[in-house]
């Protein structure tokens, strides 16, 4: 981990304890997860209890303290996607991927995100993958993302084994 | 952009960006909002404007990114004025003919026009579409005036005019009384009257008052305030300063979901701005009024929807709410008196003072004045951003504006109000969109959310939903929630996959009542809503699930069996083929089967086949 990041993520705000969930903001954005050094480094930069610190990472949701697959796909499963079937797009996500939401596939190729609501509801089921959305989505579509994105992965392998 | 010290310079830069634009002749309005840029809009906006620069219109055409114009299932939108034409579901490659036919010869695209459902009819102007024609929009039209990112635009809209009436002429307790005869009650969900809340909090004694804005929108299945906030941030920003100069607060806070990047980016943009030109900081257009605000992200909790829960949020704490023996308006943010809206009030804040407390009384019922913006969703023709008079019924949204049932269903019920509304029968369709009718019916306006379900949504599957919901959703920090909620969880699992019993539902029913009068927070109180309003308007459903073991609607895993229609089959093939775990066979041009020993009930083959052969009884 590159400190410099995380003391430009702390400049100004040290020892302001109300900075803490921005501040974790910050780190998530640039390390992609709150890794455990940096909420070492958080504590001390604000001035706030270790487990403090850990709590919140832990009580909010946008927090991930384990880092993510290369490709996440998030699920809403707010109400209008869930009256549209979403709920079938997320037991097909983890049967297909055979990892539950918040876990990476062994490969670190994927991993599932389930979101209450990602503010797309007339366009729904919506399936975001690292962060493009995709609208009206059924399960039929999901296998075709999947495949895709893993037939490309497969050949960018095999491209970089032939060069 | 210099920094405006008075008034008069204010009116003065209006007036020099109005004539700097007397050049333009046509303007094209294209939705940037999050909708729009999921049918993938960015690319049509660059299109556009390369075609613009192309033809050399670059100074005689305005091409506005705007915010979301609500009709979302037709995106990406554009509106070209003048003319008011409104083409939907636009593709860069339709750029070319926009800009040569549209914008340079003034004629119109026919293809590109809104196409109605039912009649077939299609429709050259926005005014005339029947999604817009029955609606009321005075917040919402706004935001296709507007580059959400561009302070001008909002200036010479007439932005920011409300701001120095306040601050040269009218008193504070003038504003609230305003705001009072206005009939203003809180939009995000508990109608509490506004111009109250202010006084209140005006009255309270203190050196440091805060306002805050609540743009965490936490029900699941409404975006109105994602909407308003990322589409014309400066009309919150501008209800904040009102209120704040009303109630003698100096800092505020927009407190926004993290989830919403793009209503996060451009409220940060506004601030910036504001800032620049000296609309927030010190002695803002050089009265004695300072007022700052400051973007606070959400983590990601349905309970910050709740007011104490959130000002704990922005101190940087777990979310957890507090008793509130003494209001937030009392004892708040930092312990200071603090007055919190959510953002659909707040915008209704400016019009209100240029406009007067008559003009916006002037729609609306008896108890509930002015418009409210809805998310109109679910199973519906019509999806997107509604605004409609207080008083207008459910039946007219949900059929003159949404355009009724898709794919030949019928409508069963509408979810109003979110996790802690409830859920009403076709037989309640006449009611009104109105605080105090959808309580007394067992549901809520709420934020706004009408999430409509037709014969194929099973309404245990609803509160199961809402359960599952409310149980990872809660804080955890008061028993009848925590606990409560776990009961009765496991007692609509229960029901769902077939082990119920009638009594049950009596249990149901005295576990909601106990929740509801003794947990912390308002949004305890109100979480056994979406059982309690299904077992009051849908018990048979419930009844089916537990006599029968069937589920009506053919939603619930446990209840159900797919197999394929052997009359619709042609044996294509396709199901087989996507089948993932082998359960369907059968040869070439042959209906083919199903294993209900092998199929997992995911609905693949339903998604895939293209013959609507594979069904769910």
């Amino acid at each position: 981990m590159p400190p410099q990041i995380l003391d430009t993520i702390l400049e100004g705000r040290r020892s302001q304890p109300n900075q803490l969930i921005e501040v974790l903001h910050d780190v998530q954005e640039n390390y992609g997860y709150i890794l455990r050094e940096a909420i070492e480094s958080v504590s001390q930069g604000l001035g706030v209890p270790l487990i403090e610190v850990y709590r919140v990472a832990s009580f909010y949701k946008a927090f991930k303290l384990n880092p993510s697959g290369k490709h996440v796909l998030t699920m809403c499963t707010g109400t209008a996607c869930h009256v549209r079937g979403s709920h079938l797009l997320l037991d097909y996500a983890i049967s297909q991927l055979g990892v539950k939401p918040g876990e990476v596939t062994p490969d670190g190729l994927f991993s599932i995100e389930q979101v209450n609501c990602l503010g797309a509801c007339a366009l729904g089921p919506i399936v975001a993958e690292n962060g493009t959305y995709h609208h009206h989505m059924t399960p039929a579509k999901l296998r075709k993302l999947i495949e895709t994105l893993s037939r490309q992965e497969a050949e960018d392998v095999q491209h970089a084994q032939t060069q | 952009m210099p920094r405006l010290n008075s008034y008069r310079e204010l009116e003065h830069l209006r007036q020099r960006l109005r004539e700097q634009r007397q050049n333009i002749t046509t303007t094209v309005m294209v939705c940037g909002g999050t909708g729009c840029r999921t049918s993938n809009s960015q690319a049509v906006i660059d299109a556009v404007r390369d075609e613009l620069s192309s033809q050399g219109l670059d100074d005689s055409v305005r091409l506005c990114v705007t915010g979301c114009h609500g009709f979302c299932e037709q995106g990406p939108v554009i509106i070209i004025e003048p003319g008011n034409i409104f083409y939907c579901h636009v593709s860069p490659e339709d750029a070319f003919e926009i800009v040569y036919q549209t914008v340079m010869k003034g004629e119109v695209i026919e293809r590109l026009l809104y196409e109605d459902p039912v009649s077939g009819e299609r429709f050259k102007t926005e005014a005339e579409i029947p999604f817009y024609k029955a609606q009321d929009r005075r917040i919402l039209s706004q935001n296709r005036l507007v580059d959400p990112c561009s302070i001008e635009d909002y200036i010479v809209a007439g932005g920011y005019s409300a701001l120095p009436k306040v601050l040269n002429g009218i008193a504070p307790e003038e504003i609230i009384s305003e705001i009072k005869s206005a009939g203003l009650r809180g939009r995000g969900g508990g109608g509490f009257p506004t111009g109250r809340k202010w006084g209140e909090c005006m009255d309270a004694p203190s050196d440091e008052k805060y306002v805050i804005c609540n743009a965490d929108e936490g029900d699941p299945g409404a975006y109105m305030d994602r909407s308003v906030l990322e589409g014309n941030p400066h009309l919150v920003l501008e209800g904040m300063m009102v209120g704040a100069r009303a109630v003698g607060a100096s800092k505020g806070y927009i407190y926004v979901r993290n989830e919403y990047p793009l209503a996060v980016k451009n409220s940060r943009i506004a601030v910036e701005q504001a800032r620049e030109v000296g609309l927030l900081g010190d002695n803002i257009l050089g009265t004695s009024f300072s007022f700052d605000v400051d973007i606070a992200r959400g983590g990601g909790a349905f309970v910050c929807g709740e007011s104490t829960a959130l000002m704990a949020s922005i101190e940087g704490k777990v979310g957890e709410p507090r008793p509130k023996d003494v209001h937030t308006v009392v004892d708040g943010l930092y312990h200071k008196p603090t007055t919190l809206n959510n953002v659909e009030t707040w915008a209704n804040v400016p019009s209100i003072i240029l406009n007067g407390s008559s003009w916006f009384a002037s729609k609306g019922t008896k108890g509930s004045k002015g418009t409210k913006i809805l998310a109109l969703t679910g199973r519906i023709k019509n999806t997107g951003l509604v605004e409609v008079a207080m008083g207008t019924s459910i039946r007219e949204v949900v059929f003159d504006i949404g355009g009724g049932a898709a794919n030949g269903n019928s409508i069963k019920a509408v979810q109003t109000g979110g996790p802690s509304g409830g859920c009403l029968p076709l037989g309640k369709f006449d009611l009104a969109v109105d605080f105090d009718v959808l309580s007394e019916a067992g549901s809520m306006v709420g934020s706004g959310g009408m999430v409509v379900m037709d014969e194929e949504t099973c309404m245990v599957d609803v509160a199961k939903y809402f359960l599952t919901f409310l149980q990872d959703e809660s804080c955890g920090k008061c028993v009848p929630c925590r606990l409560g909620i776990d009961r009765m969880l496991e007692i609509i699992t229960d029901i769902a996959e077939g082990r119920g019993r009638m009594e049950q539902l009596d249990l149901l029913e005295e576990l909601g009542d106990t929740i509801s009068q003794t947990a912390l927070c308002g949004l305890g109180k109100t979480a056994p809503n979406p059982v309690l309003s299904t077992l009051r308007y849908f018990r048979p459903e419930y009844e089916a699930h537990i006599k029968e073991k069937k589920c009506p609607a053919g939603v619930c895993k446990a209840l159900i069996t797919y197999w394929i229609d052997p009359d619709k089959c042609t044996g294509c093939g396709v199901c087989i083929s996507g089948c993932v775990h082998g359960a369907i066979t059968g040869e070439k041009k042959q209906p083919h089967v199903i294993d209900a020993q092998l199929c997992q009930k995911c609905g693949i083959c339903r998604s895939e086949c293209k013959f609507d052969a594979v069904q769910v009884f």
